[in-house]
């Protein structure tokens, strides 16, 4: 039942009201007239991404423009989130290729283990943000889509820092 | 230009009529320039206090932000709550929007200027009580917050409209006692006779500082600026008075806030700081007037009452708010005694003065006053400024109440721990 109002007890020095507001008056004209601005003014200015980032995919083509994707199977097989669905095919000669590969970037949680997984380095993760549609459908990136994008593959790990440290 | 007759304009009706109504143009529209690029203004100084960038999308460094902002205001759908007291719902933002707009009718703003017509006064109206018209002006713009409180029937808005009108009132005091010793060393309660006071002595800044000092802290508090703004404090009442305004009326509610600021930076250069006085030099009250002379005036008029707005801005990012409780300890237990005691003590200067014979306006009179303040300034900052006489927050006496308080308790107690369950 004890009223416990803690009652400050500043050293009398320190207590005072007008020089503390002169402090901080001080204060914030150093930071008015001498700013550390971080802000990046976004659509002129951009950020450098790690060579790690893990953005949409991108599938990466032979010389003469076929993806190389054999339609192994390992990627969805390893994918954690379900979200590659390939149906594989075989030429005449016996070569095998992915009749229908299609990533779902809304179910992806961008591990990269399908880059890690692959046997041919096909499939890569993007440095690469800036994936706004204006539908959902267009979120399911078919295999046209994936080898039609031209933006920089992540290399998963930091070749500065490749033990990841 | 300088050859024109530095006589009195035409004493007939309509020359004086039309004189008013250019400068009452001229006016208005400089002051809503001025009032909408404040609030781009504390958006910039806010941000660059922070290390951010504000506004700056909207046309060159964010310049055209206003435009977009008032747009965005007019097209805006005005929300009607159903429970709110119509009329006086509608009426508050006029009020504190018309209060803080015709405050300014009484503040001269530059030197005369010379016409093919004759001299007009840069004031619009240049009233013998000018004073008194400025403190009654802002004790009516109480009632615009007050009203808005009242009639939005929200129990936000009405906190926060009684919390600004107990405030404004505390304020008050100290602000009119305060510029009480402006009143007894110009020896007059019109506006541009009290420049001319500061002009012929010195400024009331170095004569009064205490004053000024008060003044300034009083007319934070008068337009519910940062640290007092508890009216609408948003941590706790929402958006205190105008929480259920939207719009233009609440629009209108910023344009007074701002206005407020500019007619109370105006209301302290004039008292304190000279009017339109050019200082160190007395090239600009000398002689006859001179378009370049009304000119240089306002733009010095200009620079000082821009300054305080900056002032305001700069301490609006710099301190916290205030609890109530210390605000109102503040204004009574210290503003206003300190107010009454300077009073005292700069009426017995002066009389002193006066009797030892020497002149106002001599260079004795100035630094017998500026020593005065100077030693009065140590007195309340360094030798008071404690924690215990300016900072309400942890008076001696609040810990006495506390002991005590502690002791009734522990007397009381005679429930075993656990029982009260």
């Amino acid at each position: 039942m004890g009223i416990n109002v803690k009652v400050m007890e500043r050293p009398v020095g320190e207590a005072s009201y007008v020089r503390a507001t002169l402090k901080g008056l001080a204060l914030t004209l150093k930071h008015l007239v001498d700013p550390h601005r971080v802000t990046i003014q976004y659509p002129e200015e951009k950020w450098d991404l790690s060579p790690r980032w893990r953005g949409t995919h991108r599938m990466l083509t032979t010389e003469d423009g076929k993806a190389k994707c054999v339609a192994c199977g390992l990627c969805p097989t390893v994918c954690p989130a379900n979200c590659i669905k390939l149906v594989p095919g075989e030429d005449e000669t016996g070569n095998r290729y992915p009749l229908v590969f299609e990533i779902d970037e809304f179910r992806c949680i961008f591990c990269g283990y399908c880059q890690e997984v692959c046997p041919e380095e096909a499939i890569h993760l993007g440095r690469h943000y800036e994936n706004a549609e204006f539908n959902r459908e267009r979120f399911v990136y078919d295999l046209e889509r994936l080898t039609a994008q031209t933006h920089p593959v992540s290399t998963l790990w930091d070749p500065a820092d490749p033990r990841g440290e | 230009m300088t050859g024109l007759d530095p006589m009195q304009l035409d004493p007939g009706l309509w020359p004086f009529l039309i004189a008013t109504v250019v400068k009452m143009l001229v006016i208005f529209t400089i002051y809503m320039v001025v009032v909408a690029y404040t609030t781009l203004a504390e958006r910039k100084v806010s941000a660059w206090i922070q290390d951010r960038h504000g506004p700056n999308r909207v046309g060159p460094w964010g310049l055209f932000q206003v435009l977009a902002d008032g747009v965005k205001n007019f097209l805006k759908e005005e929300t009607m709550p159903g429970e709110v007291n119509k009329p006086l719902f509608l009426l508050a933002p006029a009020v504190a929007f018309t209060c803080a707009l015709v405050a300014w009718a009484v503040i001269p703003f530059g030197a005369p200027l010379p016409t093919p017509w004759g001299r007009i006064d840069l004031v619009v109206a240049d009233l013998p009580i000018g004073f008194l018209y400025t403190l009654a002006i802002t004790s009516i713009g109480v009632y615009g917050i007050v009203l808005a409180g009242w009639s939005s029937n929200n129990k936000y808005a009405l906190l926060g409209g009684l919390r600004s009108s107990a405030q404004m009132v505390s304020y008050e005091v100290a602000m009119g006692l305060s510029t009480v010793c402006v009143l007894l060393i110009a020896g007059n309660v019109s506006l541009p006779g009290i420049i001319a006071q500061q002009v012929e002595t010195s400024w009331n800044i170095g004569l009064l500082s205490v004053a000024a000092f008060l003044f300034l802290v009083s007319a934070f508090a008068e337009t519910n600026r940062v640290p007092f703004d508890l009216p609408e404090a948003e941590s706790e009442l929402i958006a205190g008075y105008h929480s259920e305004y939207s719009a233009m009326k609440f629009s209108l509610f910023f344009i007074a806030e701002y206005a407020n600021m500019l007619t109370a930076s105006a209301l302290f250069v004039t008292f304190f700081l000279g009017g339109w006085d050019i200082p160190f030099t007395s090239w600009d009250n000398t002689g006859p007037a001179t378009v370049a002379k009304a000119l240089a005036t306002f733009g010095m008029f200009a620079a000082k009452v821009l300054f305080f707005v900056f002032f305001y801005i700069w301490i609006r990012w710099t301190l916290p708010r205030f609890r109530y409780d210390q605000l109102m300890s503040l204004g009574w237990k210290f503003m206003l005694p300190v107010a009454l005691a300077y009073v005292v003590i700069v009426a017995s200067a002066l009389l002193g003065l006066d009797a030892a014979g020497i002149a106002r306006g001599s260079r004795a009179f100035t630094l017998a006053l500026v020593g005065l303040n100077a030693g009065l300034l140590v007195l309340l900052f360094v030798i008071l400024d404690r924690g215990r006489i300016i900072s309400p927050a942890a008076s001696r006496l609040e810990r006495e109440r506390v002991e005590r308080l502690r002791r009734v308790a522990a007397a009381r107690t005679t429930i075993a721990p656990g029982e009260l369950r």
